[in-house]
C-alpha cells in the first residue's frame, strides 16, 4: 500500500485532504437536492403509490378530523376465507350488511360506491341506498338484501369488491392497458367499445413520432444553415427561431387555431387563389392533423437548439478534408458531416419525443376527438371523473415508456454522447 | 516575381485577384510559377492572404479574376474533389468518428479502390510516416505530434502529386515543430511531391522550403531560395520580416562604384550597397543583419566608415552574445557575436565603433 512521506496511507491522506471541498461542493448543491427531493421525486412517488393503492374500499378518512376508520372489515375477513369463484353465501351478505351500517355511521357509503363504481357503473347508487336502509336489514340478508336491488347477486360486483377489499392493486394498471378481472378473476379485454386506452397510447406514440421526424427534417438544414453562416445572420435566425419561446404559448396554440379553422386564414386564403373549393375548404383542425402541425411548431425550437450546438463544433475543414479527398459533396456529408450530428440529432430527437409524449395543452385545443393524446385523458382523470388512481397508473405506464426509451438510447447511441447544447 | 507564363510549370497563379466582399482585394495581382517537385512556402503575417491563396489552389475558394492552373489545366471551375490535390489542415481534420486506418482509407474508398489495395496502401503509408501500430486508433486517442503524422499519411496516401500544407505544424511544441519540418522535408523528397507549404513562421520556411514567398497585402514581395531572402531582401518588409535586423533611416548623399553614402537622421555617414535607392537625395532605410556587425576595428578596411555606438546591456545566450547597442540616436540596436573563446564580451557603458561590409548593410525603400 502506498504511504505518504509521514506514514498516513495514501487514499486516507488524500479523503482527508479533499473532505474540506467535499463537504462544501455538498452544501452548495443542497438546496437544489432538496428542492428536486420536494418538489419532483417525492411527488412521482405519491403518484406512483397512488396507481396502486386501494384505499378507497379499505379505509375511510374523515377530513374534518383526519382520523382514518377501517371500513368493510367484515366483508374483507370473508373474502379473505373464502377463495376466488365461492358463491356468496348467507354470511357472505350478513357481513356487508354490517359493513353498510358502519359505512352509515361513517357517512361513507359515497365513498366506497364511487370505489366499485369505477369497475362497474352504476353501482354507486346500490351502496347509498343500502346504506340508507341498513338498519332495517334483517336476517336472512341475502334476501333482504337482494330485494333491494337485485344486482346485489351480480357476480361481477362480487368480483369488483373482492379486488376492491385488498389494499394494493394492479387494477388500475388493467384498467389503464384497456383490460380487467373477469368474474373468475382471470385477465380480459374490456368490450371493444369501452377500448380506449390502449388506442390512446399508440396513437400518443405514432403522434409523438411523427411530430419528432418531421421537427428533424424542419430543423436540420435551418440548424446547418445558423452553423455556417457569419454570426451577424445567425443570430438574427436564432432569434427568429427562439420567437415562438418568448411568447405564450396558449397564444401560439390560438394562433394556430386562427389559422387552420375552416374559415381560418389558410382556408380563406386558399379560396381566393382559387385552390379551393368553398366547399372543399380542408379541415386542418379539431383532428390530427392540426395537433401535428401546432405541436411540431412549438416543438421545433428543441430539435434545432442541440442540432445547432453540435453543428457549430464541427469544423468545416472536416468537410474540406473530404472533398480535398476525393468525396463528392454528398459523400461528404453522408460519411463525415453526418456522423458527427448524431449527438445532437440523438438529444433534439428524444427532447422533442418525450415532451409531445406528454403534452396537454395543444392537443387540447386543437386536437379535437381524434387529435387527443394520453395526457388528455390523465387530465380528465384527473379532473373530471376525479378517479386519481387510473390517471396514475396512466401517468406511470406513461413514465415506465419514457424511461425505457431512455434505457435504449442509452443502448444504442450512448447517453454521454448527448449534447443539449 | 515569377514569369506569368512558364513553360513546363505544375503549379500557376496569372494574374489572381480574390475579393470576398466586392470592397477589398485580399489577394492583389498575384503571378506565381512552381516546377514539378517543388518544395514552395507562403509566409508572411496572417491576413496577408497567403491561406486565400491556398484555398484558392484546394478548390475551396474561387479566384475572383485570373486563372490558375494546375499542369497546365485551368482548374478554377474543377470542383474540389476532382482537383486530386492532397492537403493536410490546420487542426489535422482527422475524423473524430474513424479509426487511424478508416481516416486513411476514405479518400481510396471513395475512389472505389479494392479493398485489399486500399489495406496494403494504408499499412505502407502508416509505415512511411512511422505509425505503424496505430490503425486502430481514434484520433482523439493519439498525441498532438501523431495526429500531425496521420493528417500526413491522409494527403498522401492517394498519391496526390500536389500536396498543400497549411500551418501543419502550428500546434506543436517547439522540439517537435523542429523533428516534424525535416520529417516532412525527407518524406516529400522521398516521394518526389510538390509540396505548397503555409506558414507564419520563418525559421520554418526557411529551413524546409526550396523557395520561399513572402506575402504581405495580399502580394507576394519577394519570391527566392531562403538564403537569397535572408541576405539579399528586396526591400524592408522583406528585411523585417524574416530574420533579425537591425534598420537606419537616413538620405543618399551619393552614389558611387557600387557603394552609396547614407547621411543617417541620428548623425554619422555609413556605406550601403543601393538596393532600392538609384540617386542622391533620396529617402531610404538601410537594413543589417545583426551577426554582420562587427566591432572589432583590426578585421574592418581601412577606409570603412564607422559609427560610434554606447553599449546597453549584454545577453549570454549561450551559443552567441547579444549586445544591445545605442547607434545613431536608437536605441535597439543588436549585434551578435559567437560564442568563441577568443570572443570579447562588451562591458555596458563602454564606447566602442562598429561597422560592416558595404555589401551586407543594404540601403532599402524608406
Amino acid at each position: 500500500m502506498l504511504t505518504t512521506v509521514g506514514g498516513k496511507p495514501l487514499k486516507e491522506a488524500l479523503a482527508h485532504a479533499q473532505s474540506r471541498a467535499k463537504r462544501r461542493a455538498f452544501l452548495l448543491v443542497l438546496p437544489l437536492l432538496a428542492f428536486i427531493v420536494v418538489s419532483f421525486i417525492f411527488p412521482i412517488g405519491q403518484m406512483l403509490y397512488k396507481s396502486v393503492s386501494n384505499t378507497g374500499f379499505t379505509i375511510s378518512k374523515d377530513f374534518g378530523t383526519g382520523v382514518s376508520t377501517p371500513i368493510m372489515t367484515n366483508l374483507a375477513e370473508w373474502f379473505e376465507e373464502n377463495p376466488q369463484g365461492t358463491d356468496p353465501d348467507e354470511t357472505a351478505y350478513a357481513a356487508l350488511a354490517a359493513d353498510l351500517l358502519v359505512l352509515r355511521e361513517l357517512k361513507a357509503p359515497g365513498q366506497a360506491g364511487t370505489r366499485i363504481n369505477y369497475e362497474l357503473s352504476g353501482s354507486r347508487s346500490m351502496f347509498t341506498k343500502a346504506a340508507r336502509k341498513a338498519k332495517k336489514l334483517a336476517p336472512p340478508f341475502k334476501e333482504s338484501i337482494i330485494d333491494l336491488d337485485e344486482d346485489w347477486a351480480d357476480p361481477s360486483l362480487w368480483q369488483a369488491m373482492r379486488t376492491a377489499s385488498s389494499a394494493v392493486t394492479v387494477n388500475f394498471y388493467l384498467a389503464a392497458l384497456d383490460r380487467k378481472r373477469a368474474d373468475d378473476g382471470s385477465v380480459e379485454m374490456v368490450p371493444e367499445n369501452r377500448q380506449v386506452y390502449v388506442t390512446l397510447f399508440k396513437r400518443t406514440l405514432i403522434l409523438s413520432l411523427m411530430i419528432t421526424v418531421i421537427c428533424f427534417f424542419l430543423a436540420f438544414p435551418i440548424a446547418h444553415l445558423m452553423a455556417t453562416l457569419p454570426m451577424r445572420k445567425s443570430n438574427l435566425l436564432m432569434i427568429l427561431v427562439l420567437l415562438p419561446f418568448w411568447t405564450s404559448l396558449l397564444v401560439r396554440t390560438t394562433s394556430w387555431m386562427i389559422v387552420l379553422q375552416s374559415q381560418g386564414v389558410l382556408n380563406d386564403a386558399m379560396v381566393a387563389t382559387g385552390i379551393l373549393a368553398d366547399e372543399n375548404r380542408i379541415q386542418m383542425m379539431y383532428n390530427q392533423t392540426g395537433t401535428v402541425i401546432a405541436m411540431t411548431h412549438i416543438l421545433l425550437p428543441f430539435m434545432v437548439l442541440p442540432l445547432y450546438s453540435v453543428m457549430s463544433m464541427i469544423n468545416p475543414s472536416y468537410v474540406r478534408a473530404a472533398r480535398s479527398m476525393g468525396a463528392t459533396s454528398w459523400t461528404a456529408f453522408r460519411r463525415i458531416y453526418f456522423p458527427q450530428t448524431v449527438p445532437g440529432i440523438g438529444a433534439g430527437a428524444l427532447l422533442v419525443f418525450i415532451l409531445s409524449v406528454g403534452y396537454y395543452i395543444t392537443p387540447a385545443l386543437v386536437g379535437g376527438a381524434d387529435g387527443q393524446l394520453i395526457s388528455n385523458l390523465i387530465a380528465f382523470h384527473m379532473t373530471k371523473s376525479l378517479n386519481w388512481s387510473l390517471a396514475a397508473a396512466l401517468a406511470a405506464i406513461l413514465l415506465g415508456a419514457v424511461l425505457l426509451l431512455y434505457w435504449l438510447y442509452d443502448r444504442l447511441i450512448g447517453i454521454d454522447n448527448l449534447k443539449l447544447g | 516575381m515569377a514569369d506569368s507564363h512558364t513553360d513546363g510549370a505544375f503549379v500557376e497563379f496569372d494574374r489572381v485577384q480574390k475579393s470576398y466582399d466586392g470592397e477589398n482585394l485580399v489577394v492583389k495581382d498575384l503571378n506565381l510559377s512552381m516546377p514539378k517537385g517543388e518544395f514552395l512556402t507562403m509566409l508572411g503575417p496572417s491576413g496577408s492572404g497567403k491561406t486565400t491563396c491556398l484555398m484558392m489552389l484546394a478548390g475551396f475558394e474561387t479566384a475572383t479574376h485570373g486563372d490558375i492552373r494546375l499542369d497546365g489545366q485551368p482548374i478554377n471551375n474543377i470542383p474540389p474533389h476532382k482537383r486530386g490535390i492532397g492537403m493536410v489542415f490546420q487542426n489535422y481534420a482527422l475524423f473524430p468518428h474513424m479509426t487511424v486506418a478508416e481516416n486513411l482509407s476514405f479518400p481510396l474508398e471513395v475512389r472505389k479502390i479494392p479493398k485489399a489495395e486500399r489495406e496494403a496502401k494504408v499499412k505502407h503509408v502508416l509505415e512511411m510516416v512511422q505509425m505503424g501500430d496505430f490503425g486502430g486508433r481514434r484520433p482523439a486517442q493519439l498525441s498532438g505530434g501523431q495526429q500531425q503524422r496521420v493528417a500526413l499519411a491522409r494527403a498522401l496516401v492517394f498519391e496526390a502529386d500536389l500536396v498543400l500544407m497549411d500551418e501543419p505544424l502550428g500546434a506543436l511544441d517547439k522540439q517537435l515543430r523542429e523533428h516534424m519540418q525535416f520529417e516532412i522535408k525527407r518524406i516529400a523528397e522521398n516521394l518526389g511531391i510538390t509540396v505548397v507549404y503555409v506558414t507564419h513562421d520563418q525559421t520554418e520556411a526557411l529551413t524546409m522550403s526550396d523557395r520561399v514567398a513572402v506575402f504581405e497585402d495580399g502580394r507576394i514581395q519577394q519570391l527566392a531560395p531562403p538564403d537569397e531572402l535572408y541576405e539579399s531582401p528586396d526591400n524592408s518588409f522583406v528585411a523585417q520580416f524574416i530574420g533579425e535586423n537591425n534598420t537606419l533611416e537616413g538620405v543618399v548623399k551619393e552614389i558611387k562604384n557600387g557603394i552609396a553614402l547614407v547621411q543617417l537622421d541620428g548623425g554619422g555617414l555609413i556605406d550601403c550597397k543601393p538596393v532600392n535607392v538609384t540617386k542622391a537625395g533620396e529617402r531610404t532605410r538601410v537594413s543589417i543583419r545583426p551577426e554582420r556587425v562587427e566591432f572589432n576595428k583590426e578585421r574592418l578596411s581601412a577606409d570603412a566608415h564607422t559609427l560610434k555606438a554606447e553599449v546597453l546591456e549584454f545577453i549570454y545566450m549561450g551559443d552567441i552574445f547579444r549586445t544591445r547597442l545605442r547607434v545613431a540616436g536608437k536605441e535597439d540596436f543588436i549585434i551578435k557575436s559567437r560564442n568563441a573563446p577568443d570572443q570579447v564580451r562588451l562591458e555596458p557603458g563602454s564606447e566602442i565603433e562598429i561597422g560592416w561590409m558595404a555589401d551586407d548593410c543594404r540601403a532599402l525603400d524608406a
